[in-house]
């Protein structure tokens, strides 16, 4: 039988490697996957983490599709380290969306440099209002926070579909279900002409500075550390458990709302009911490849664009399945978590069952009797 | 007491953990019938040398020999075969179970199925004086009658060797008594007993031989009967030790005062607060005694705000009612605290020490401004405790699970002594912890006191107690007896106060499960 035991101390080195490691065995099963499917896997390689770098557009394309996994990753990350598990960014994406793209909808076809700053916060609002609902129930019923947000995502994916065929559908639209475009005060700027590549890059970049200053250097932040590490001691130190759980949902739900209006507002340039595409979910995977730190996050978010990008080159050229990218991003999040347990633990094999557990060896555990069977 | 014929020897055992050397060639033997004390401070490799003589462990190298046969248990159910019983410091039953299933689910198939186990239950715990009902249900027990139904559990398999780790921590004097009895008794019967304690005056009375660890290696081994507990303790940790001593003092006003404070315990096992009063003036250690899980946790928790009292009067901070203040509320009033449990309630054990100084330390000392944490301050005032305290650690920089328990624990004692508290409340502040370190936790304490703070000390140490409090209090099943100058106390006493609540609570609990 093989047991898993836990390391005393893990290997600091191990913890920055894991990623880079998870990102080998990814490639070398990626290329055992494609040698099956009878495809060259070298040219599939090449095609999915080269071919991108390649060329300018392609590069924009990279920040185009990075800018919300690294704004959305940001968020979740600052939760993650706290222990509060909100799964539902994409929801809180698409509600943001929503409520961002309404505010361009109901001025138009007015405009002004004031448009895109207003979209920008009714958008966070929106995701921020969003993810105030698994906060409440967690906080006033303990109700489970990832069933929750991750329900609710279905439910804001339906809403938007329900108001693009509805009250905010094109009236010129011949009946398509899409708003209209957004006026032009409405749209991102773009950050390299003739490309996708807009401002949003520069706002998530921005974020991530903020949230590693969140997290480092505010006792703000080093309170939801502590609550996610050791939970009694935040209570030892007097935290409010709710407060912390409140601001991680709004940091997180404002983020991924952030997120939500910049892709309606930049590459979309309207409501349609496609907004959500799954960011909301690849970012959970960007913010554990970027071990919960913002400039992890930063290149993680950089690395799994680039598997959305190279996926789709590699769907066209090799006519490879579309499920290509997600089998990839499927394989690193499940690399990364096998490679992080066997960092912190390891490896026995035992011949049979211990039936008396032993005693811990240098720690003192509490004297006191409990429900559980003493260690 | 017979003793000559060994039953177990050890030659050249030797274990070793990433960076530790746990036992270094220990050798050292055990006659048959002998009760054979190892003896040795925390982390002296006590306890790896018993898991692997039961099993738990394998030494990577060195001989065993048991009853003068090579003797290599793979796991405890061989040790077990080969009739070696133990009973750990820390039991392993279920609370919502009764005695004879517990006893029953610790046994091997084989074991439990000869005869009948609940007449067996009864003959053996009759023959050696531990009485257990094996109808009691396990959570309306004592810890010291728990601990019975480990022994009889190990006595029910006929061992020749009988290991008891730290047996006596959970006991009142009256108890210890009772086990001393029983393993005079079994030791009479040919069963020889490795016992191991660091108390050395339980040694003296029991022991007739005794080994000494210190660093993993064996450091002599001697009759305990022939030489002074000082003797023992600096063979122990091989230094002359240095024990701080009260001084007579004039108490100043109250600082601390509870009344009345009444309060459920949250768990179903738990224990509830009875209208608990007390009072600490300046000047003064009051030290609460008492057997683990009748209260201290409890009251720990309503001390430290992490449980709002039911009024804020039944707690008063210099005449202040702070019953519904808050943990940060409480130390802004000049309160600081050391909880039981170092790892996870007292530090958060992934981050480093300067880091763990921000848990508490943050508003009195200014280690944050307006929400930004200010890392220069924090750093000076973690690299103070450091070395005012003497703590060991590579740097302020090391994770706190990397130190051992005793500096740990003077780091966490140095983080709350150095914000000046007006109050101090510390629950087993030497639990676990070596000599040295204890002397010099209790060092500072005195001088706390001195200065004019008062103190309240939790702890189920009596030694600790009568060595450094001016005023002692027993708690038991959650009530809380009038503290007394502890002149007029007796070691018996407090034990009598302890057992006889006991008793009382273990009536009420049962009549409360059968109703």
């Amino acid at each position: 039988m093989l047991k898993l035991i836990p390391r005393k101390e893990p290997s600091q080195a191990m913890i920055y490697a894991t990623p880079f490691i998870a990102v080998v065995l990814t490639l070398i099963a990626g290329f055992a996957l494609f040698t099956i499917l009878g495809k060259d896997p070298v040219r599939a390689m090449w095609l999915i983490f080269m071919k991108p770098l390649t060329s300018s557009n392609s590069l924009a394309e990279l920040l185009v599709k990075s800018t919300p996994l690294i704004l959305i990753a940001v968020g979740l990350a600052i939760g993650f380290r706290a222990g509060v598990w909100n799964i539902g960014a994409e929801g809180q994406f698409t509600i943001g969306a929503i409520a961002g793209g309404s505010v361009a909808l109901a001025f138009y076809p007015d405009g002004g440099i004031w448009l895109l700053p207003l979209m920008s916060v009714a958008g966070a609002a929106g995701g921020m209002a969003w993810a105030a609902i698994p906060a409440f129930l967690k906080t006033r019923f303990n109700a489970n926070e990832i069933l929750v947000s991750l329900m609710l995502t279905y439910v804001a994916v339906l809403l938007l579909s329900l108001l693009v065929h509805g009250p905010l559908r094109d009236p010129d639209g011949l009946n398509f279900p899409e708003s209209r475009l957004f006026q032009n005060s409405g749209l991102l700027p773009l950050l390299i002409p003739g490309t996708r590549a807009h401002v949003g890059f520069v706002v998530a970049l921005f974020f991530v500075v903020a949230a590693y200053i969140y997290l480092e250097r505010l006792i703000i932040g080093f309170q939801a550390k502590v609550l996610g590490q050791a939970p009694r001691a935040a209570r030892f130190a007097g935290y409010s458990e709710r407060g912390i759980i409140w601001s991680c949902f709004m940091i997180s739900g404002g983020l991924a709302g952030l997120a939500g209006l910049f892709e309606t507002a930049g590459p979309v340039g309207q409501l349609v009911p496609s907004i959500p595409v799954g960011y909301g979910f690849t970012a959970i995977i960007v913010a554990f490849l970027g071990r919960l730190h913002p400039l992890g996050i930063l290149l993680s978010g950089l690395l799994m664009a680039l598997t959305y990008i190279g996926g789709e080159t590699a769907q066209i050229e090799m006519s490879l399945p579309s499920s290509t990218t997600s089998v990839f991003q499927g394989m690193l999040l499940f690399f990364l978590l096998a490679a992080d347990v066997l960092v912190n633990f390891r490896l026995v094999r035992t011949k049979a069952r211990v039936t008396v557990p032993a005693p811990e060896l240098t720690s003192a555990p509490s004297p006191t009797p409990s429900l559980k069977p003493a260690e | 007491m017979m003793t000559g014929v060994p039953i177990l020897e050890l030659e050249g055992v030797t274990k070793s953990f990433p960076g530790v050397l746990a036992n270094d060639n220990v050798s050292f033997t055990i006659g048959a019938g002998e009760i054979h004390a190892l003896l040795g401070e925390n982390g002296a490799g006590k306890s790896t040398l018993v898991k692997m003589i039961y099993g738990v462990m394998r030494p990577d190298g060195g001989r065993m020999t048991f009853q003068g046969k090579p003797y290599a248990p793979a796991k405890p159910s061989d040790a077990r075969a080969n009739g070696i019983g133990m009973v750990f410091q820390h039991f392993c039953l279920f609370e919502a179970l009764s005695v004879f299933e517990n006893i029953a689910l610790g046994l091997s198939a084989a074991e439990a199925a000869e005869g009948d186990l609940k007449q067996r239950i009864i003959d053996v715990s009759t023959t050696y004086g531990l009485k257990v009902d094996p109808e009691r249900l396990v959570g309306t027990l004592s810890v010291g009658e728990r601990q019975r139904i480990e022994i009889v559990r190990c006595l029910l398999t006929n061992p020749k060797l009988l290991i008891m780790d730290e047996p006596t921590s959970v006991l009142t004097p009256q108890e210890v008594g009772v086990l001393f009895h029983t393993l005079r008794r079994l030791a009479s019967e040919g069963c020889s007993i490795l016992y191991i304690s660091h108390k050395l005056e339980e040694i003296r009375a029991l022991c007739s031989k005794a080994t000494v660890l210190r660093g993993g290696r064996l450091v002599g081994s001697c009759d305990p009967r022939q030489e002074t507990a000082r003797g023992l303790a600096e063979m122990m940790i091989g230094t002359t030790l240095n024990t701080p001593t009260r001084e007579k003092f004039e108490p100043g006003d109250v600082r601390l005062k509870v009344q009345d404070l009444s309060l459920e315990s949250e768990e179903q096992f738990g224990v509830d607060l009875e209208n608990v009063s007390l009072v600490v003036r300046a000047g003064e250690i009051l030290g609460i005694a008492g057997v683990a899980g009748n209260g201290q946790i409890e009251l720990m928790e309503a001390l430290i705000g992490e449980r709002s009292a039911p009024l804020a009067e039944h707690i008063l901070m210099d005449g202040v009612p702070i019953g519904h203040h808050g943990p940060k509320a409480r130390r802004a009033c000049g309160m600081c605290f050391v909880p039981e449990e170092r790892l996870g309630h007292a530090t958060v054990p992934g981050m480093s020490l300067w880091e763990n100084t921000l848990l508490c330390a943050g508003t009195s000392n200014q280690l944050a401004n307006r929400g930004i944490i200010s890392m220069q301050t924090a750093n000076t005032f973690a690299t103070k405790v450091v070395k005012d305290l003497n703590v060991k650690t590579a740097s302020i920089r090391s994770h706190a699970r990397s130190l051992s328990g005793g500096n740990l624990q003077k780091f966490i004692m140095g983080r709350e002594i150095l914000q000046g508290p007006g109050v101090l409340i510390a629950s087993q502040p030497t639990w676990g912890v070596d000599a040295g370190a204890a002397a010099a936790i209790h060092r500072v304490l005195l001088d706390l006191a001195r200065a004019g703070a008062a103190v309240l000390i939790i702890s189920q140490d009596l030694d600790e107690l009568f060595t450094i409090s001016t005023r002692i209090s027993v708690i038991a099943g959650g009530y809380l007896f009038p503290s007394q100058p502890t002149e007029e106390l007796t070691v018996e006493a407090l034990g009598l106060a302890m057992g006889g609540r006991l008793k009382e609570v273990s009536e009420v609990k049962e009549a409360a499960v059968h109703a």
